[in-house]
């Protein structure tokens, strides 16, 4: 018997992401500059590293407890109230979890399995269909449209809601689009949920990076704050990707179901990313203020350049992408970017790796320098310029 | 906390702007800080005019040329006050010369001014110490620290340019 065919039905048939080819052509080209991978450029600030560093000096080598440091979740308590007015006790509402992934992993397979569905409004983050479909659960897609900014609207959830429906998760603000959602374009949809049986997988992970407005959880309202499952993380706001940190806050059931998984796979985050995350939460609003005031100045300097090549785009007022449409090209999302990166060497990501309706869009990731912004959009009107002939 | 959205004034995001790099054009800073080219305009002649904006200036890593014939050192200078003046006047003196690129009053109990001097060599810094410097009535001494290398500099690092070496990763 084969190998391939004793693989895992489930694992075997999930087709791997259509975006990996584009990888493996940069990984053969020099010079590329990179709107691509969606992190910061930004190198973790010097007083976090170094309280990385002095933890492993001291010879703090150690397991913590299964759902994190009992001073991390303290901090981690305080910070949610202070930013976004949410309460979550340190104690038994907190779980510090492996990057914000873990956290949406755990939480689908805490909450849902054949059967069920979970509504994901696209596009959106490539592991919340993956993830869905591993638990053997639906993904039920709802097709985000540009006209209303990427936003979800209450229609729209509305006709997507089934008896089947066991899980809503709210992207915002999104990867890819760049779109948030206020406290007004939330209030319908919380009016749609209050009285179901669904629970709300709520990414928070780019709050941090919201531009002009603050960002609202929707957590914070009343009535869907015991169904909300809150996920959130070091990675995006201190520039902490590659320590792997992130936690899941919500109701003592829920977070105690996920601690189940977590400590049967994981055991318990990395200690020195979590002794890392102690000084990045009690020190670290400097940085990521300065860091954000970066990220808007290059979102500006993107969006400006993208409109004034004729490509249409809505402000994205959160994370670091810029969504452009590239429909007037005529080429389609995957045809553009090959070509782009071909002949420019300018990558950027096709919309229709982050769900169909990404189709005609492509996803351009601002958390790169001012220089390579510049040189990319010299590049992209130059690029444009050979379509025309 | 409010997290430096809307914290800035007005002038202060045209300000840190200039200061990380002052080739930005007009233009540039403009969408970068989404306000009007004249806004902006306006802005920097308002700082200009009140001498919030001092200069324009160009970091040089004189090390990177190859050419070693340029030193920089800092000087303790020790310093009477003079009644009425202050250190005023002695101050004024000292940093008249071209040779002098900053000079600062400290609040130190052991001298009273620091002289950064620039010059093309240690003797050549040297003699100015001794023939400018030193001499200057009410200096009552000085110090001569020579900088042997700098590592960073108006809040730039000073080493070999880092290449982007992060690998591909799909999300």
């Amino acid at each position: 018997m084969k190998v391939e065919a004793m693989i895992n039905e489930k694992v075997r048939n999930m087709p791997p992401s259509g975006i990996r080819r584009f990888f493996d052509l940069v990984h053969e080209m020099d010079d590329v500059i990179s709107l691509g991978v969606g992190e910061p450029d930004f190198v973790t600030p010097w007083h976090v590293r170094e309280a990385g560093i002095y933890s492993l000096e001291k010879g703090h080598t150690h397991y913590s407890s299964n759902a994190g440091f009992m001073e991390l979740r303290h901090e981690i308590s305080q910070y949610l109230n202070r930013r976004f007015a949410l309460k979550y006790h340190p104690e038994n509402e907190i779980l510090v979890t492996v990057g914000g992934s873990e956290g949406i992993d755990l939480a689908l397979r805490s909450l849902v399995g054949p059967g069920d569905e979970v509504i994901i409004p696209e596009p959106s983050f490539v592991a919340y269909q993956g993830c869905t479909a591993f638990t053997g659960a639906t993904p039920k897609i709802i097709e985000l449209k540009a006209e209303n900014e990427f936003k979800l609207t209450a229609d729209e959830l509305a006709e997507a809601i089934t008896p089947k429906t066991k899980v809503l998760i709210m992207p915002f603000p999104n990867n890819p689009t760049g779109a948030i959602m206020t406290r007004d374009e939330l209030a319908p949809l919380v009016e749609i949920l209050k009285d179901k049986d669904i629970f709300i997988l709520s990414d928070e992970i780019y709050a941090e990076l919201t531009y002009g407005e603050d960002h609202v959880s929707i957590a914070s309202f009343e009535a869907i704050f015991e169904k909300t499952v809150v996920i959130h993380g070091f990675s995006k706001a201190y520039a902490m990707t590659g320590w792997r940190l992130g936690y899941a806050c919500g109701h003592p059931a829920i977070i105690a179901a996920m601690t189940k998984i977590h400590q049967y796979a994981i055991m318990c985050s990395p200690t020195t990313a979590q002794y890392a995350a102690i000084e990045a939460l009690k020190n670290g609003e400097r940085a990521v203020a300065v860091m954000v005031r970066e990220y808007n100045q290059r979102r500006r300097v993107l969006l400006d350049g993208f409109r004034k090549l004729g490509l249409e785009c809505f402000e994205p007022l959160g994370a670091f992408y810029v969504f452009p449409s590239i429909k007037a090209t005529g080429l389609s999302s995957d045809e553009f970017c090959e070509r782009l990166l071909m002949s420019e060497k300018v990558l950027t990501v096709p919309g229709n790796a982050f769900g169909q309706c990404g189709e005609g869009f492509i996803r351009a990731c601002y958390a790169s320098s001012m220089e390579n912004i510049k040189e990319s959009l010299y590049r992209i009107a130059r690029f444009l310029e050979t379509l025309e002939d | 906390m409010d997290q430096g959205k809307g914290m800035f004034l007005k002038m202060n995001e045209v300000l840190e702007i200039l200061k990380k790099n002052s080739r930005f054009t007009d233009e540039e800073i403009a969408v970068m800080t989404g306000k009007s080219v004249t806004e902006v305009r306006q802005i920097i002649k308002d700082c200009e005019e009140q001498g919030i904006i001092a200069g324009y200036t160009t970091l040089v890593n004189w090390e990177n040329t190859k050419n070693d014939d340029y030193i920089t050192a800092l000087i303790q200078v020790k310093v009477t006050p003079q009644r009425g003046e202050g250190f005023e006047k002695i101050a004024e003196r000292i940093y008249k010369f071209d040779q002098v690129s900053a000079c600062y009053l400290m609040s130190s109990g052991g001298f009273d001014l620091t002289v950064i001097v620039e010059g093309k060599s240690m003797k050549e810094v040297g003699l100015f110490v001794s023939e400018k410097l030193a001499v200057q009535e009410y200096v009552m001494g000085t110090a001569t620290h020579f900088v042997l290398k700098k590592y960073k500099e108006h809040g730039t690092i000073f080493k070999e340019k880092e290449f982007d070496d992060r690998e591909v990763i799909f999300l």
